[in-house]
């Protein structure tokens, strides 16, 4: 095991948390449509309380893919966080509501109501997608920032990385292409959302009203991610040069890392096709509710592959524009092989996790929430 | 003009950070606490198979449950505070620090996370075993992302199983299980999570006797009280005894803390324990010439004893710190901190020196340099040191801090005995005084709590991680303006959640467990 090897492999690994990350917006994406689709109380009730049994999976997903990427690659984390502060700040605020919400919503003594809570579930289901498909859009557009470790040996200014205007990550909502990205996470998310209603909700006008809204916001997911897709693969990259490590820009880039890795490129093209599988068929057949499945892993496929594209092939994953030498690559970003060594054992427990969730999901989703179990007593939100 | 890190900036970093801390303190120590409960009133359930159980293990649960999301909240603003505050503290240590929190992630969220859907969700749905399993799955997911999260923090009091590499400009891992299992980490994971499970106890015991206040439920409530008192009193005697094993491990790597912790300036052999004392408020510096008390009453040798384990033991004060020259175990003379200071910036200048031979090609010159750095790296954090007072953390607060987390560990040792006695050998349903002291009791549970952390974690300035780092250079350049403005944010959202979820959870106490 080299250490280009464990570079590459954590690289995959905090791409597959990524991935597995948007799959779980499905949360996010079914409480942006609370008061789209829950005409009544008995259904925005049930379209809670579906999401509300998974929110935890979301959140324990992002918490470690941070972890993963701070263990791996501190110097993204660094970097990321402690420029972009407030793009971060944001999205982790609209988390804080978001998990307070469920728990609190339906209780007596709440203080805010329980339209507040829900509204937080809504804003939580907007900001969280559209940011961190922007976050995840800087990866390939870059980012305004500088980074000197020698600035360690500054006893008065240490501080090693720095953002180079004063907008601390505002500004890549300034870059429209991020929030072509933003806004196709946000229409994924919600395409996922309706998708999970309709598997997991026994209710025949919530699951019809679920389908419906497919046909919109699948046509605007399909614009605003064809378009960041094409403009990416005939956009220039950011190249590393592997004898060197110097940074350069190289047209068709990323194009080029799809074809010359034709791995990345299959798992790519078959996410997309699992996605729309997932989205026609759902449209389609009217008994059809496995959609989830069929878009949800394609939906990890596709993310996988554009993530390894960001990455993999000598480029740079996050990009500076404000100084090139200073992007991160894995490389010069990432922890010492001895770290991802002992990291890369503890990843061989990830399969055992993966099963207990299985087990543990299917045990709960076994039976469809309907209104009888809402109105039944047990725990619910 | 010459950039310099604003000392507001670092202020209202930390500001933020130990808000974060403290509101993620006030949940997370009632979800270990109640887990142990809960998981035990299931398994009566589940051994007798008597619904009365299921009734007060689902009581308790509806409690966790709305105590567990805002633990859960705060907790995912304090991993990425470490990326958002403090930037550079995620590189220079991040290869040592990142592991514990994936492996956090990993092994303990998803537990946790996977498991609480269980138990919320799943008693009509799974078998009564697979429930029981996941309750008891859910307490152990919550203890082990403890663990984790505490080796990351004891590596911060007492950095192990790393060297500094200067080709990267940071610290790397080279023995991951002297960062798992050091000393220090297992002290404080004891002693951290056995003081939830008091503070779980204090809890339960209190809501419990506002029930025998209120002549209602009363079977419930001495049921509770039962189980919840002998959780509460084995952990309180256990956590005085980590606690000891906690106070030697300062003694032994943060000689400075221990030192604010009892306002000794001084140092002597065969030193004693302030049992009682009240600080002169007028000493402000170490060589001020004020006296430290204005009284103070005494436990003789105990703290030679405390720290060293030998009643005659020297033990160095303040001053002895600062100026040095006292003899150390190994024989050697103690380093002032000036000379520490100095030795520091050689080994800076070094680390500059070693990147510009490297950078001009000068492999002799780098070699001399990479010498120069290894002697002097023990002292690096030194470097950034201005003044030597700066090395003395805020003794008032860390001595206060102190004595009011040991005297209430102590109260909860005595709390639990009058309790089991009250509960075994008389009518505690009667007992309306008690019903009230029991319900006093439960804010000194959180009180005592607070305290330790501001202990552990005040008590280690100025450094961000003990001898390497300080905070003021660990932090992330940002404006002071934004910082402040999400200090305000986060104040305001996580007040309104604490008073939410304490007008959540009493309506559902007053609900009671029959009708919840």
């Amino acid at each position: 095991m080299s250490y280009v090897f464990l570079q590459q492999y954590w690289w995959f690994v905090v791409s597959l948390l990524g991935a597995l990350l948007v799959f779980l917006l499905f949360v996010q994406g079914g409480n942006s449509l609370i008061f789209c689709l829950g005409k009544t109380e008995e259904h925005r009730k049930m379209m809670v309380n579906s999401t509300g049994r998974k929110w935890e999976f979301t959140f324990t997903t992002l918490v470690t893919f941070g972890g993963a990427f701070f263990a791996s690659f501190p110097l993204f984390y660094s970097t990321s966080f402690g420029g972009a502060y407030w793009l971060w700040m944001i999205i982790l605020f609209s988390f804080v509501l978001q998990a307070v919400s469920y728990e609190f919503q339906s209780k007596a003594g709440n203080l805010l109501g329980k339209n507040t809570y829900r509204t937080f579930l809504v804003i939580n289901g907007v900001v969280g997608p559209v940011l961190l498909g922007g976050a995840v859009a800087t990866f390939f557009t870059g980012s305004e920032f500088y980074i000197n470790k020698a600035s360690m040996t500054n006893t008065v200014m240490p501080v090693i990385s720095h953002w180079a205007n004063g907008w601390h990550g505002l500004d890549a909502l300034a870059n429209p292409w991020n929030v072509v990205l933003g806004l196709a996470v946000f229409f994924l998310a919600r395409i996922l959302g309706a998708l999970y209603f309709i598997n997991n909700i026994d209710d025949k006008d919530l699951v019809a009203r679920s389908r419906r809204s497919l046909i919109g916001n699948s046509v605007l997911f399909l614009v605003f991610f064809l378009s960041f897709v094409i403009r990416t693969l005939l956009a220039d990259g950011y190249a590393v040069n592997p004898e060197t490590g110097e940074i350069f820009m190289e047209p068709y880039k990323y194009l080029t890392n799809f074809i010359e890795m034709p791995v990345v490129l299959v798992l790519f093209l078959i996410g997309v096709v699992l996605v729309l599988w997932g989205i026609g068929k759902s449209l389609l057949k009217p008994k059809f509710d496995k959609g989830i499945w069929f878009t949800g892993i394609g939906t990890v496929l596709a993310v996988l592959a554009l993530l390894l594209v960001a990455g993999y092939n000598h480029t740079a994953y996050y990009p500076s524009t404000n100084d090139l030498q200073s992007s991160l690559t894995l490389a010069n970003s990432c922890s010492s092989e001895f770290t991802l060594r002992v990291m890369f054992y503890v990843s061989f427990l990830v399969p055992f996790v993966l099963a207990y969730i299985f087990y543990a999901w299917r045990s709960i989703d076994i039976h469809k929430i309907n209104e009888k179990e809402m109105k039944d007593g047990g725990h619910s939100y | 003009m010459l950039e310099h890190i604003n000392t507001s900036l670092i202020d209202w970093s930390r500001a933020q950070f130990a808000l974060t801390a403290i509101y993620h303190w006030i949940f997370v120590p009632l979800t270990l606490g109640l887990a142990v409960i809960m998981g035990i009133m299931e398994t009566m359930y589940y051994r007798t198979g008597d619904e009365f159980w299921k009734r007060t293990a689902k009581f308790w649960m509806k409690l966790f449950g709305i105590n567990f999301a805002v633990g859960v909240a705060t907790g995912l603003i304090l991993e990425f505070e470490f990326g958002t505050n403090w930037s550079n503290y995620s590189w220079f240590v991040g290869d040592i620090f990142g592991a514990p929190l994936a492996i956090e992630g990993i092994l303990a969220f998803f537990m946790e996370a996977t498991f609480i859907a269980v138990m919320f969700f799943g008693w009509d749905k799974v078998s009564r075993k697979f429930h029981l399993a996941s309750t008891w799955l859910t307490g152990l997911g919550a203890t082990i992302s403890a663990w984790w999260i505490l080796v990351a923090n004891a590596w911060m009091q007492n950095p192990v199983g790393m060297e500094f590499n200067p080709d990267t400009v940071r610290n790397e891992m080279v023995d991951f299980w002297a960062v798992a299992l050091s000393p220090t980490a297992v002290n404080k994971f004891f002693h951290t999570v056995l003081s939830g499970w008091v503070l779980g106890a204090v809890f339960v015991v209190g809501v419990a006797c506002w029930f025998l206040l209120k002549k209602r439920d009363k079977k419930f409530a001495l049921s509770s009280i039962k189980i919840a008192a002998w959780v509460g009193l084995v952990s309180a005697v256990l956590s005085a005894w980590t606690g000891d094993g906690s106070g030697y491990q300062v003694a032994q790597t943060q000689p400075m803390k221990l030192a604010a912790m009892e306002g000794y300036y001084e140092g002597q052999q065969g030193a004693g324990l302030v049992a009682i004392g009240m600080l002169n408020p007028e000493k402000k510096t170490y060589d001020d010439g004020q006296a430290p008390f204005l009284f103070r009453m005494e436990i003789p040798k105990m703290l030679s004893l405390l720290a060293e384990r030998k009643m005659d033991a020297f033990v160095p004060g303040i001053t002895d710190l600062l100026e040095g020259g006292y003899e150390l175990k190994d024989g050697t003379k103690a380093l002032s901190a000036e000379e520490k200071i100095e030795r520091g910036k050689t080994a800076i200048a070094a680390l500059a020196a070693y990147r510009d031979a490297k950078l001009a090609g000068n492999e002799e010159d780098a070699k001399i340099a990479a010498k120069t750095l290894k002697e002097n790296v023990a002292y690096f954090g030194y470097g950034y040191i201005k003044d030597v007072n700066d090395l003395v953390p805020n003794v008032p607060l860390t001595f206060y801090a102190f004595r009011v987390m040991v005297m209430l560990g102590g109260y909860f040792i005595l709390f639990f005995i009058v309790i089991l006695f009250l509960v075994y050998k008389r009518d505690l349903s009667k007992m309306k005084w008690m019903h009230w002291v029991a319900l006093l009791t439960i804010p000194l549970g959180y009180l005592a709590g607070q305290a330790g952390w501001v202990v552990a974690e005040c008590g280690r300035q100025p450094w961000a991680i003990q001898d390497m780092l300080p905070v003021n250079a660990a932090i992330s350049k940002l404006d002071v303006g934004s910082v402040q403005t999400t200090f305000f944010i986060f104040l305001v959202l996580f007040t309104i959640m604490l008073i939410a979820e304490i007008g959540i959870l009493l309506k559902a106490i007053k609900k009671g467990p029959e009708n919840n």
